[in-house]
């Protein structure tokens, strides 16, 4: 800890003064989940009721009573954990081969890996539509599955690669000297080693996929569409309809910010591919 | 022996990544420069032909390019210096040692979990809007005339709202790396008299440059393509004040079926990200090596 703070008064002061700074950014977050709460005449009161209004559910019940919430929520769902399973299986394989075998292109690999992940994505929009239009994959799961996977694949090999790098390879070794196959190898020693570091970048690649917002705007119109188009749906009409957009949209982000809060720690290694520690 | 073997078992295990990914990147990528040499609208099918660069030349000297360009390099510069100043002060006060540091920290960093269309509703809405938005109520209570945010200052209104989802971004990664300073040498600066100044440029910042160009590097590679934003709160509009080059690529394309144009408009939009990644891919490949 640091000695700057000589008194306990003075370190009281700077955290309060800390706190309000952090409850600023927190702001936007709070005050649309305060108005979730409200009735629509309450939302748009002027002066805005902080803590002093009716508190109502109707909004979050009215919600959840249009059964094509549940559709969005299930396609956000399906979506960013069908393409982070499928994303484990390729990844998984590619930086074990990578972190235990590596050749002379394996860096280069990596690295081409990750620039095709900094190719903006309007660069080959029109392509991927065309060629979505003409195999029927618009608006469809797989089709969705299929590009957030590509999108995200490049950051989970990396970030598998470097958790991998951490594992002596004596014991993999070892296990092949028991007379292990290579699929065993890697279910039976590979998997359980390596679980925290797996499991961190299932969590971001969940986050990644269930935020993305060009393709799942530019790809889907209804059936396939998840919490993004819907609540892209809310931009259109004007009026008292706030309450219940806050309460869309906390629905919406209530599940992954909790799931971002635990994963934080990760999210500097999988966002900056290892650059910063 | 073994080595060869093995040295094929990577190959084979490494291969459907690869195939994948050259399949999803560079494919397209081909296809889209084949687009751009073409006269090709969705509208008329079948009129397609190869007419050179006369894409560019529109794109090129399209007004709509130029504002366009104008409005991606100051949103991106403008979030940049917004998130990195703001995330060098974020992370130094979160440095210190705070009651409940810890939940503090998960305050801070929420809005990068926030998904970009709901981001953008909210701060259009419930915070700028004229009327009844929060931002109007502290305008008025300090006697002020509310600012109508989309009307006279959309670009400003999507910047603000863009470096407010980037701030944690930049804050968490300039945190990871002043925690990692090494104390000592701040505490012998402290001894030989240096004031907590002449400590941050001397020392923090030198520290922290590396973590800096990181954040400005990724940052740039995102802010590039932002596109929800735009696309549910101002539709690029009015006119083309709030259009970046992403958005309109999309016009391009979605809108007015121009695949050519837009081709050649998302070729542009390759090449400005490619020069900002090779810097990128370059910084990690060293530190690959280290």
């Amino acid at each position: 800890m640091d000695s700057k703070f000589k008194t306990p008064f003075g370190q009281f002061a700077y955290s309060v003064f800390a706190w309000i700074v952090g409850l600023t950014v927190f702001f936007p977050i709070l005050w649309m989940v305060l108005t979730s709460f409200k009735s629509e005449l309450d939302a748009v009161n002027m002066p805005p009721l902080f803590f002093d209004f009716n508190w109502t559910l109707e909004n979050y019940s009215g919600i959840l009573e249009q059964s094509n919430y549940f559709k969005f929520a299930m396609n956000s769902i399906i979506l960013s954990f069908g393409s982070t399973f499928l994303g484990l299986i390729f990844a998984v394989t590619c930086a074990w081969a990578m972190a235990f075998n590596p050749t002379k292109r394996t860096k280069d690999t990596l690295l081409w890996m990750l620039s095709t992940k900094m190719m903006p994505p309007v660069g080959v929009l029109v392509p991927i539509y065309l060629v979505f239009r003409d195999w029927g994959l618009l608006d469809t799961r797989f089709g969705l599955i299929m590009v957030l996977f590509l999108m995200n694949l490049p950051i989970m090999v990396w970030m598998l690669y470097t958790y991998f790098k951490e594992i002596p390879k004596d014991i993999l070794e070892a296990a092949r000297m028991d007379g292990a196959t290579l699929p065993k190898e890697i279910i039976f020693v590979l998997l359980p080693m390596a679980l925290p570091g797996i499991a961190s970048t299932m969590l971001l690649n969940i986050i990644l996929a269930w935020n993305e917002a060009f393709w799942t705007l530019n790809l889907t119109t209804s059936d396939a569409a998840p919490l993004t188009a819907f609540i892209a749906s809310y931009s259109s009409p004007e009026g008292l309809f706030w309450a219940k957009l806050s309460a869309a949209s906390t629905l919406a982000v209530a599940p992954i910010l909790i799931v971002g809060w635990f994963s934080q720690k990760q999210l500097v290694r999988g966002l900056t591919f290892g650059a910063v520690k | 022996m073994s080595t060869r073997a093995s040295t094929l078992a990577g190959r084979v295990m490494s291969a459907p990544s690869i195939i994948a990914l050259f399949l999803w990147m560079i494919v397209p990528l081909g296809m889209t420069i084949y687009f751009s040499f073409l006269r090709y609208n969705l509208l008329s099918p079948g009129m397609e032909e190869w007419i050179g660069f006369v894409n560019y030349k529109f794109f090129l000297t399209d007004h709509a390019f130029f504002a366009s360009l104008a409005n991606t390099l100051i949103l991106v510069g403008s979030v940049l210096v917004m998130t990195v100043i703001g995330g060098i002060l974020l992370g130094l006060m979160l440095d210190q040692p705070i009651f409940g540091r810890g939940i503090l920290r998960i305050l801070v960093i929420s809005p990068f979990f926030i998904m970009p269309t709901v981001n953008a509703l909210v701060w259009k809405n419930l915070l700028m809007n004229p009327v009844s938005g929060f931002f109007a109520w502290i305008s008025t209570s300090l006697g002020l005339q509310p600012i109508d945010w989309f009307t006279h200052a959309p670009l400003t209104a999507i910047i603000i709202m863009v470096a407010w989802q980037w701030l944690p971004f930049a804050t968490l990664i300039l945190l990871t790396a002043l925690q990692s300073l090494d104390r000592d040498q701040k505490e012998a600066a402290q001894m030989d008299g240096a004031g907590p100044v002449s400590i941050f440029f001397y020392i923090t910042l030198p520290h922290l440059s590396r973590a800096i160009t990181v954040v400005i590097l990724i940052e740039t590679i995102f802010l590039l393509s932002v596109f929800a934003e735009i696309f549910v709160t101002t539709g690029g509009g009015p006119g083309l004040s709030t259009t970046n080059i992403a958005f309109l690529v999309y016009t391009q394309a979605l809108l007015q079926y121009d695949v050519g144009g837009a081709s050649a408009g998302g070729i542009v939009a390759v090449i400005l990200a490619n020069i900002v990644a090779i810097f990128l891919v370059r910084l990690i490949g060293k530190n690959l090596d280290a």
